[in-house]
């Protein structure tokens, strides 16, 4: 356990580390063509006046000295937009109980959803529920948030005025209006999800239906019920719980980009696409990081969770 | 004569496939008494496992067709409920399977999984006496430090001790009847000796009826009462151990004991092998099935031999091939031993 | 413990002078090894990994193989046979030792230096579906070789429908995949392959233990023909002591990394002098109802112990019921009976008093078994 958690706390500060390189040379040294003090001083300012900036930015630093200096920023939330000069840290902390909310009705919708799909599709397999199932989450995985959100909208919002059009109301403030207004972005988040999820447990439920562990529990005399769910599930589930992990941080760190847009949420994936608009690379940088941090931990999560799951895995 | 234990008559297996129809089981019958060994013997494919899951309904599916008769102490099996059979796999019936290494849930307790079972059906054990059974029942095969290995998972068991675990699970319900599908074919010598010392421990203990399937006729030898010898889904040959061994007539037996190595015989150069391959069961050859490979085959071989007692004196012992007695006697004899043909005749 | 005449104690040996246990750079020797050792480390630590022990998979093992002879290699599971054949064709690389091919030695060599000698050595697997590529024709997989032979063109395809027909397939197979063959054919196609590059020397790990007893027979005869025509040597690898007496001149018996006995395999059934030998006889049921009820046998005990630690002194001390303190503290010496019949026990049985005063320490001894054979005082019960 002491040797799982020293290993993995070593090796995210490692990823974080070379992801915020990469990212950072990217963004900053390599992406905008031209000085960020000339477009920070503006199109009219004079040379001496981007100097001034440069100065002050400290753009005419060495790289790594800009590197360490912008990562101390973003960590101690001191980093400021040079397009907007807000505050990168409050704006992300303003969208974060929003994508976190999407992120978390989403992902229980399309966990559940998925296990009971995938499984219904696995033990009916052949069968008309399976070829149903099928089809329903191919088109499930070709459904672009866009499309479905608009749908939605037009539908459900202006036509018929079940579901609000749009926004976000705080869960502090009113949970039933929360769930109400988040309905319709969980719902089409989900949609995607699910038709890829419910595939894949699918056919890892089949391949363990024909191990020869599942044929010793069957000739226990076990009900098959009890044969699905102690013998069958539990090991099915260890990849779709591992790909969740990834897809829910993805999601976190701002990977919802059309569903917060298309629902004008304005959440952290919403300000990743102003930011890329703007080309505001200090708040992109800070988004990456965000993501990065979340990815990185829920992958931890998962591996401690597969290890509990199955003990042939050793924490290392 | 009292009613058998486990009766089976005509059992008929087939599947639907996409290439076609498999008859898998052609017709097996046979009986196991109390405290009795039955061996199904024959080659990888030829039906032996399919008949022994068959007994205990586990063959039944959607693409699976099953017909005949099975009935343990009087009851039938083959028209059982669903539920009622659940009653009887793991209770009157236990199973013991091939791979010992992928037959214990990984996920699962050693002990957990023999719990699980007693409680299955017992339900008014309690979780604490049926841990106090299991114990029992891993001492009583064998696994030293029981109470402590009870927490192990499988993948912390050897080959050996993991076919134990299945055997104490098998027992934990006092089964009559316990089917043993290749138990020991996984395994190195030395704990394959002591799996079949197990074996026969509990038949003299507890009088149950034991199917053992298995390819090796140096294990029938060992621990079987009566054989049953299957080729591509059909019984060709059922006798006792000794008419099978000292008197077999069908020209497939033969060849299954000419091709063993002994390691009780002089090294002779070549072994009498049987020629060829089994036969595909989507189209398996007219007549008698072993007739592509069977050096003495003849006209008659074009329709196939009724199993019939064809010994006299010995109405038990019965073959599936046309030749007669004493053909038999006479063909089967090479180079001194049983052998299918003259290795030397034989092109493989 | 043990009776005396024929079951006598093997202590006080003399120290051999010359070549024994056919272990000399004597001619006819197509293989040597010596003092052959693979470890597996075995890793752990908190931030970093720091080799904790390792896996005892083969710990020094010598042998000399002749021309056109077979050895078999026995033993249970995990007793480093496969580690032992794949180290020879330098699939792995020897913690320690040497391994002489034809002379010269190959143990220091890079992989292009091994080209030449690997030609010579080929290799089949147990598993006849595992070791074919699946989305290679027969063809394909047999031209591969061919073409390190440097030959070319139709001389391949000539070449590849001789190799088939020569292993009891036929020309047309040559366009099928591995999946469209039985087990017993796919084990034929993997014999193929290897005599595909001519080798002198084959080296077969459980060749025929995934195959039904009537395949097997069909696998072994072939075998023996082609050691006939083309005097090839095999050193053969199974759990099966009665398919490995019937194919071998020789059979070498493993335990826990470590050869216990070495015998002509006309000996082995009758003469056994290692307990662990016997105890791997006594465990094979004989297909034969009345000689097996006539057999009293010994239940065989326990299990293998761990490579990872193994015991102290004699590797087998733990299951044998012949084990005294000697054993427990002392490594035995391989030692040469009569006739290039080697065992390395204290307590051998089957061995004449004449035999134990005309026997020497040969030089296949592990070199942690000692240079000479310590004059210890008979341990008796
Ligand atoms: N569920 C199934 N669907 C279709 N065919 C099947 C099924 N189960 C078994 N068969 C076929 O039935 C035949 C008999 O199979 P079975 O498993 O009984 O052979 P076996 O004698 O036990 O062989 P092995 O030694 O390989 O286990 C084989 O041809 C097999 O492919
Ligand atoms: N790559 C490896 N890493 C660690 N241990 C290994 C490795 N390969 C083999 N071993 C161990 O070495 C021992 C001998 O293995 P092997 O030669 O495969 O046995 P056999 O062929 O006799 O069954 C075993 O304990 C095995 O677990
Ligand atoms: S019936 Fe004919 S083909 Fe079949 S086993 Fe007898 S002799 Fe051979
Ligand atoms: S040396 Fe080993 S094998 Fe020989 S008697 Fe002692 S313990 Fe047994
Ligand atoms: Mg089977
Ligand atoms: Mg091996």
């Amino acid at each position: 356990m002491a040797r799982f958690l020293i290993r993995r706390g070593l090796t995210m500060i490692a990823l974080l580390f070379a992801i915020s390189l990469v990212t950072f040379l990217l963004f900053i040294v390599v992406l905008p063509g031209g000085n960020p003090a000339s477009m920070l001083a503006g199109r009219l300012a004079n040379p001496s006046e981007v100097q001034l900036i440069s100065h002050r930015y400290g753009f005419d630093q060495p790289v790594y000295v800009q590197y360490f200096k912008t990562m101390a920023n973003i960590f101690d939330g001191s980093a400021y937009s040079y397009q907007s000069s807000f505050n990168v840290d409050d704006q992300i902390r303003q969208g974060l109980p929003t994508t976190v909310s999407l992120a978390l009705g989403a992902g229980i919708i399309w966990l559940l959803v998925s296990i009971l799909f995938g499984t219904l599709a696995a033990i009916r397999a052949g069968r008309y529920t399976d070829r149903v199932l099928t089809v329903l989450s191919m088109v499930g995985v070709s459904m672009p948030p866009f499309f479905l959100g608009a749908v939605i909208i037009f539908y459900l919002g202006y036509k018929t005025s079940i579901l609000p059009i749009n926004g976000y109301v705080p869960f502090t403030q009113s949970p039933i209006q929360w769930a109400y207004h988040l309905i319709a972005p969980w719902f089409t988040l989900s949609v995607l999800f699910i038709g890829f999820y419910s595939r894949v447990l699918r056919s890892t439920i089949l391949d363990t239906l024909s191990e020869d562990y599942v044929r010793t529990a069957r000739a226990k005399g076990l009900s098959p019920r009890r044969v699905l769910v102690h013998h069958v599930l539990r090991t099915s589930l260890l990849p779709i719980i591992s790909l969740w992990g990834l897809d829910f941080a993805q999601v976190i760190g701002g990977g919802a980009i059309l569903t917060e847009s298309v629902y004008g949420l304005h959440g952290v994936g919403y300000l990743a696409a102003q930011s890329v608009g703007k080309l505001d690379t200090v708040t992109l940088l800070s988004i990456v990081m965000l993501t990065a941090i979340a990815v990185v931990v829920l992958q931890a999560l998962v591996d401690f969770l597969y290890a509990v799951l199955d003990p042939r895995i050793r924490l290392a | 004569m009292s009613e058998p234990l486990l009766h089976v008559e005509d059992l008929r297996v087939s599947f639907a496939t996409e290439d076609g129809l498999v008859q898998a089981v052609d017709g097996v019958s046979f009986e196991v008494d109390r405290g009795e060994v039955v061996a199904i013997v024959g080659e990888s494919g030829s039906g032996k496992s399919v008949s022994a899951m068959t007994v205990m309904g586990l063959t039944r599916g959607p693409n699976a067709r099953i017909d005949g008769v099975v009935t343990l102490d009087g009851q039938e099996l083959l028209k059982a409920s669903e539920s009622q059979l659940q009653r009887i796999r793991g209770g009157s019936i236990a199973m013991v399977f091939q791979d010992p290494m992928s037959s214990l849930n990984p996920v699962y307790r050693i002990g957990d999984q023999i719990i699980e079972q007693i409680r299955t059906h017992q339900p008014h054990v309690s979780r604490a006496q049926a841990a106090e059974r299991s114990v029992e029942l891993l001492e009583r095969v064998g696994i030293p430090r029981a109470r402590e290995r009870m927490r192990s998972y499988p993948h912390e068991f050897s080959g050996g001790m993991r076919q134990r675990v299945m055997i104490a699970m098998a027992l934990s319900c006092s089964p009559k009847v316990l089917i043993a599908d290749e138990p020991t074919t996984a395994l190195d010598v030395t704990i394959q000796a002591q799996i079949l010392d197990e074996l026969r421990e509990l038949r003299e203990q507890t009088r149950a009826g034991i199917i053992l399937v298995t390819h090796d006729l140096a294990v029938v030898a060992d621990i079987a009462d009566r054989v049953i010898v299957m080729y591509a889904g059909r019984v060709v040959e059922q006798g006792t151990l000794d008419e099978l061994f000292y008197d077999p007539q069908h020209p497939y037996t033969w060849g299954l004991l000419g091709s063993i190595t002994r390691i009780d015989r002089d090294r002779s150069k070549r072994l009498p092998a049987i020629p060829g391959v089994p036969p595909s069961l989507l189209h398996p050859p007219a007549g008698c099935h072993f007739r592509p490979r069977c050096p003495h085959a003849f006209g008659q071989c074009m329709q196939v031999p009724e199993l019939n007692a064809r010994v006299a004196d010995a109405p038990a012992h019965l073959d599936r091939c046309w030749l007669t007695v004493e053909q038999k006697r006479s063909v089967r004899q090479v180079d001194g031993q049983i052998g299918l043909a003259s290795p030397s005749a034989v092109v493989s | 413990m043990s009776a005396t005449g024929a079951d006598g104690d093997a202590t006080g040996l003399g120290v051999s002078d010359g070549a024994v246990g056919g272990h000399s750079g004597a001619s006819g020797a197509l293989m040597e090894v010596e003092h052959l050792r693979v470890l597996f480390p075995i890793k752990s630590g908190l931030v970093v990994d720091r080799t904790i022990g390792h896996v005892h998979a083969v710990d020094d093992v010598s042998f000399t193989l002749r021309e056109g002879e077979t050895l078999g290699i026995v033993g249970e599971s995990g007793c480093g046979k496969t580690t032992l054949i794949r180290t020879l064709v330098r699939l792995l690389d020897p913690t320690a030792g040497v391994i002489r091919f034809r002379g010269e030695e190959i143990t220091g060599r890079s992989r292009r230096q091994l080209q030449p000698v690997r030609r010579q050595m080929q290799m089949v697997f147990q598993d006849p579906q595992a070791s074919l590529n699946p989305r290679k024709r027969v063809g394909q997989i047999l031209a591969t070789p061919l073409k390190l032979r440097g030959l070319a063109g139709d001389r391949i395809e000539a070449e590849s429908r001789a190799l088939l027909e020569r292993v009891g397939l036929h020309a047309e197979h040559l366009g099928r995949f591995p999946h469209e063959f039985s087990g017993g054919q796919r084990q034929r196609i993997g014999v193929a392959r290897a005599l595909a590059v001519e080798p002198r020397l084959i080296l077969l790990d459980e060749p025929v233990s995934a195959l039904d007893v009537s395949i097997q027979a069909q696998v072994i005869n072939l075998l023996e023909d082609l050691q006939e025509e083309l005097h090839l040597s095999y050193v053969f690898v199974a759990h099966d002591l009665s398919v490995v007496r019937h194919e071998s001149d020789r059979i070498a018996v493993m335990y826990l990394g470590k050869l216990m006995e070495v015998s002509p395999s006309e000996e082995l059934y009758d003469k056994p002098i290692h307990p662990y030998t016997s105890f791997l006889l006594m465990a094979i049921p004989i297909p034969d109802p009345a000689e097996n009820r006539a057999r009293t046998r010994q239940v065989v005990t326990g299990e293998v112990p761990s490579p990872i630690d193994p015991p102290a002194g004699c590797r087998f001390h733990t299951r044998c019921p012949r084990a005294s303190d000697l054993c427990r503290e002392v490594e035995p010496q391989l030692t040469e009976y009569a006739r290039g019949h080697l065992a390395a026990c204290h307590h051998p049985q089957n061995v004449s008093p004449a035999e134990i005063a005309a026997a020497r320490r040969s030089e296949a001894t592990p070199l942690s078994a000692g240079a000479e054979t310590p004059r210890l005082p008979v341990s008796s019960a």
